[in-house]
């Protein structure tokens, strides 16, 4: 008979308050093979953890059960504390009686009752019970960014200081990433490409860090420490080592059907284009849909302009596979399709512009040179219309949009404002808001100099409709002070859209196998307590792809992911998971499907003599690699025959706790 | 046909290319046919007509340590996906197997000729469409496709997925039948509706294992309903309602490499459509993953043990599920 230990956290009143702690001690204390049980108000404390190991003595336990918090809070403490009294750390199990009861419940009754069931669960787990040993793995000392923009830039240059190589892959040709896009940045009004450029630089001449541009991550197997990543690099039908990005081919080309996606389509540019004047690397691509001489096989005017020889129509894609320690995930934000809200006549009307377009029609190396002129017939604007929350804050129920708050809006339309009637004294500029949200350094300050010094007249209350009355916009709304309806003949209107991860995001998570929430924001290990680590182990989060931020948030959230990526690196050798899968040989059908499913390709197949009573001679049998199983059990409930177990959590254990619970 | 095929299986055999055929013996009855492992010389034993419904590639697992050369299998079309399924899943090897197609024009379902109120029959001569029954009490003309096994009735198609060769004709006897109506008419059901219907079929099973035993994905070295040790054994007798479970489970066992051979119904003497629960499984996973076929060809890798950016994501399987 084994001889197990149960102990009954209170988790303060966390527990106590909902679970009868002392009730679930005593019944306990009668279960087949217990024979010791107690409580403790804090089991985490020294005093709690101090009584398991007295009682491990003691009673010469063989099987721990600590009904408390989630595992995830204190199940590695309680194996240290097993293994400080001598016992294998894998003869504990946790009952979680916080989060999964006391939290949940608020009938004492139902609560106790369940945490007993609960506790009875974990009992019967323990039983069967076997120790373990983790063995250890190498770290691979590179790391991968996906992503150009300021965070993975910034992630880049950190973990690349501290002196580890980095790759950053980025989709486009460029990287540069929104912030590149952006005119000024608010509460300090210095211009994006001064204080970004010096960093894409930094990041090219980094001896560090190699870019891997207009490329896509195709496949990443492997666990943390040890990743493998295929790599897809398009072909730019221009050689990077030759191209000097003179800029000769891209005036010459006489394909301008293109859109300018630098400028958010508001202009076109060439077939062969270098995306924008500080673009790294400074080299040109070739866009196959426009390109006269992919679409008919003629012109080839680039080539014979290009004084380098770097135009290379027979560019095949190529693909790299590299191994990495970690993954970086940088990969942005895009506004919404700002189409879908037809009530502010977006469709209908050049001149409803969403925030990040009027960005470009601002900036001098935009379309209109920096003078903000109105796209349909290039005139200055008199009356501006701002209208904020488009498509955020929306509520559960509505059609589109998303319910969260995009975050950054509130301070570019006070950016934007501020920096028209700086500019453009004449123009008057409206502003509709739900809230006006400004925490943050500076920021408050910033949005009532708009408000009160630059006399953006900001309006409580939404647009209802946006409509084109010949070159006027009309737009009606109502402003909640007064409690009145409002009507502005307006020259221009600005939506500030909501963001979003950008589309990848869901792909690239898959891939990862990192969460992702509802909205395709990637999860971090804990909200508050691990905000830029994904619960995938050797993956982490820098910047938007976690959730909307601005560009100092961002910045200090990819510095942050810097350092846990360094934390990792500098390991000379992980501890890895004893609970890892192994297979019955007896039972094993030999059918590949455990190979199939396996994410990290730590399943193979021989053929091996076996002697049983079924079957005897030489049978394909599956055999795991236990050096690069994470124990994730894919290959346990693929196998039809149950040959494939995992140590820690067998088919039998998990049947006997599901008895246990159901008894 | 049968002479036909004897004499070229003798052929090959005197060719040296195998020394046995894995083909249909008569059983008790002349409509009872089972499979054979058969030499040269009991080879006269063989027997091809249109009672030979069995899919036997199943036969082959068994065989495969004790082949040093060759052996010959018969295999219709319908039966031709479960020998790919059998062969991506490395169970039967292929170099050892010299497949012969042979022609089926639907196979005929004893039963159904008795429900057609024909008793004490003797033997059935085909006539293009129509067979005519001889009985104690006299001949019965029957329409053909009125006594069609049960798969029949959803056939694949005359072309075998795997050959060497090819004897005799096929024809494709699914007459344009949509195989998954049954199915849909179980997904406009309300879920009280859907239970009772299990229930009242699940609830004649009698536990003999037929239809495990006859299918060809059921070919696992020890079922876990025989292995003491996973502790469903018991469970899948403990009573009644467990009892049932023993099909779901199984259901799931074969999702994805079910070719939907109909055998377990075929040999279920109570019975029970069990093919729906294996069609309900087909059916999503054309519906979520792409339409797939298990045992199309070998080395396919089902949708369940596949991944492609295109494949729905687990919320929207989520949200179906709860809607069908």
């Amino acid at each position: 008979m084994q001889k197990i230990g149960v102990f009954v956290c209170w988790c303060g009143s966390n527990i106590a308050a909902t679970v009868d702690v002392k009730a679930v001690a005593n019944a306990m204390r009668s279960e087949p093979g217990v024979v010791y049980s107690t409580d403790y108000q804090y089991m985490c404390s020294e005093n709690g953890q101090n009584l398991i190991k007295d009682a491990i003595r003691d009673y010469k336990l063989d099987g721990v059960v600590v009904c408390s918090c989630s595992p995830r809070m204190h199940e590695a403490t309680f194996r240290k504390t097993a293994l400080s009294a001598g016992l294998n750390p894998y003869m504990v199990e946790i009952a979680n009686i916080r989060e999964q009861c006391s939290w949940i419940h608020k009938d004492m009754e139902e609560g106790t009752q369940k945490a007993m069931v609960l506790a009875r669960a974990a009992i019967a787990k323990v039983k069967k019970n076997a120790p373990l040993t983790a063995g250890t793995t190498p770290v691979t000392k590179r790391a991968l960014v996906i992503g150009g923009g300021i965070a993975g830039i910034q992630t880049a240059l950190d973990v690349a200081d501290a002196g580890y190589e980095v790759d950053i892959v980025e989709k486009s040709p460029t990287i540069g990433g929104r912030m590149a896009q952006l005119d000024k940045t608010f509460p300090t009004l210095d211009c994006s490409a001064c204080i970004l450029t010096p960093k894409m630089v930094e990041a090219n001449q980094h001896e560090n860090i190699h870019l891997i541009t207009y490329a896509e991550l195709e496949n990443v197997s492997g666990f943390v420490g040890n990743f493998t990543a295929r790599i897809k690099k398009k072909a730019r039908y221009v050689d990077e080592t030759k191209c000097t990005g003179c800029g000769i081919c891209t005036e010459k080309c006489p394909s301008r059907k293109g859109l300018n996606a630098f400028n958010m389509g508001l202009n076109t540019r060439g077939a062969v284009y270098i995306p924008f004047a500080q673009a790294i690397p400074n080299v040109a691509v070739i866009d196959t849909e426009n390109c006269l001489h992919f679409k008919t096989g003629k012109c080839g005017i680039c080539q014979k302009n290009c004084s380098a020889g770097a135009i290379n129509f027979e560019q095949k894609e190529e693909i790299l596979e590299r191994k990495y320690g970690a993954i970086i995930v940088a990969t942005g934000f895009r506004p919404i399709d700002a189409s879908a809200f037809d009530e502010y006549a977006y469709t209908q009307s050049k001149d409803v512009v969403t925030s990040l377009e009027l960005e470009r029609l601002m900036n001098a190396a935009g379309p209109t040179g920096g003078v903000l002129l109105r796209p349909s017939d290039g005139e200055h604007p008199k009356e501006i219309v701002f209208i904020q929350c488009v498509g955020s804050r929306c509520s559960k129920d509505a059609a589109k949009g998303k319910e969260y708050c995009s975050k950054i809006c509130c301070m570019y339309t006070a950016k934007h404002a501020m920096l028209i009637r700086e500019k453009y004294p004449d123009t008057n500029v409206h502003v509709f808001y739900i809230d006006v949200r400004t925490p943050g350094k500076n920021f408050d300050e910033f949005y009532r100099r708009a408000a009160e010094q630059y006399g953006v007249d900001y309006i409580k209350g939404m647009v209802g409709k946006v409509s084109v009355e010949g070159k006027k916009l009309h737009v009606q709304g109502s402003d909640l002070i007064s409690n009145e309806q409002v009507h502005i003949d307006a020259d221009l209107v600005v939506l500030a859209t909501a963001i979003e991860p950008d589309p990848t995001a869901r792909s690239i998570g898959t891939m990862l196998t990192a969460s992702m929430d509802t909205n395709d924001f990637f999860t971090e290990a804990h909200p508050k307590l691990r905000p830029v680590e994904s619960p995938t182990a050797g993956i982490f989060l820098s910047g938007v792809c976690q959730g909307p931020k601005d560009i100092p948030e961002t910045v200090a959230q990819a510095g942050a992911a810097a350092s846990k990526v360094i934390g990792l690196l500098s390991k000379k050798e992980l501890v890895g998971n004893p609970c890892v899968a192994h297979a019955n040989e007896l039972l094993c059908n030999g059918c590949s499907q455990c190979e199939k499913v396996c994410p990290y390709g730590a399943i193979t197949y021989e053929d091996k003599e076996v002697r049983g009573p079924e079957f005897r001679g030489t049978k394909r049998i599956a055999v795991v690699n236990e050096a690069i199983c994470q124990g994730c059990g894919a290959c346990t409930v693929t196998c039809p025959s149950t040959a494939m177990d995992l140590k820690g959590f067998s088919n039998n254990q998990i049947m006997e706790e599901v008895d246990a619970i159901c008894r | 046909m049968q002479r036909e095929l004897m004499e070229r299986i003798r052929a090959l055999m005197d060719k040296g290319v195998a020394d046995q055929v894995l083909a249909w013996k008569r059983g008790e009855f002349f409509y009872d046919t089972e499979p054979a492992i058969l030499t040269k010389d009991e080879l006269g034993e063989m027997v091809y007509d249109s009672f030979c419904g069995p899919n036997l590639s199943k036969y082959l697992i068994k065989e495969m340590p004790k082949i040093e050369n060759k052996i010959l299998a018969l295999i219709k079309p319908c039966d031709s996906y479960s020998l790919n399924q059998l062969i991506t899943e490395h169970r039967i090897d292929r170099d050892k197997v010299y497949v012969i197609g042979v022609g089926c024009k639907g196979k005929i379902d004893v039963d159904k000729i008795r429900a057609k109120g024909v008793s004490g029959i003797t033997g059935v001569d085909e006539n293009g469409d129509k067979i005519t029954v001889h009985t104690l009490y006299g001949d019965t003309t029957l329409d053909r496709k009125d006594v069609l096994l049960g798969k029949c009735l959803f056939c694949k198609g005359k072309e075998h997925r795997i050959a060497d060769e090819t004897v005799g004709e096929s024809e494709d006897t699914s007459e344009g039948s949509d195989r998954f109506e049954m199915v849909k008419k179980l997904e406009q059901m309300t879920p009280d509706e859907r239970f009772s219907f299990w229930r009242k079929e699940l609830s004649k099973c009698i536990r003999c294992n037929a239809c495990r035993n006859v299918c060809p994905a059921c070919s696992c070295v020890k079922c876990v309903f025989d292995n003491p040790n996973t502790g469903v054994q018991n469970k899948a007798a403990a009573n009644e309602f467990e009892e049932n479970l023993f099909h779901i489970i199984r259901a799931y066992h074969v999702a994805g490499r079910c070719t939907d051979c109909g055998e377990c119904s075929r040999v279920c003497p109570q019975g029970i459509p069990l093919h729906l629960l294996n069609r309900k499984f087909i059916s999503d996973i054309n519906e979520l993953y792409g339409t797939y076929q298990a045992g199309e060809c070998a080395g396919q890798r089902h949708p369940l043990i596949d991944y492609t950016q295109e494949d729905s994501e687990p919320s929207i399987v989520h949200e179906r599920g709860n809607n069908g």
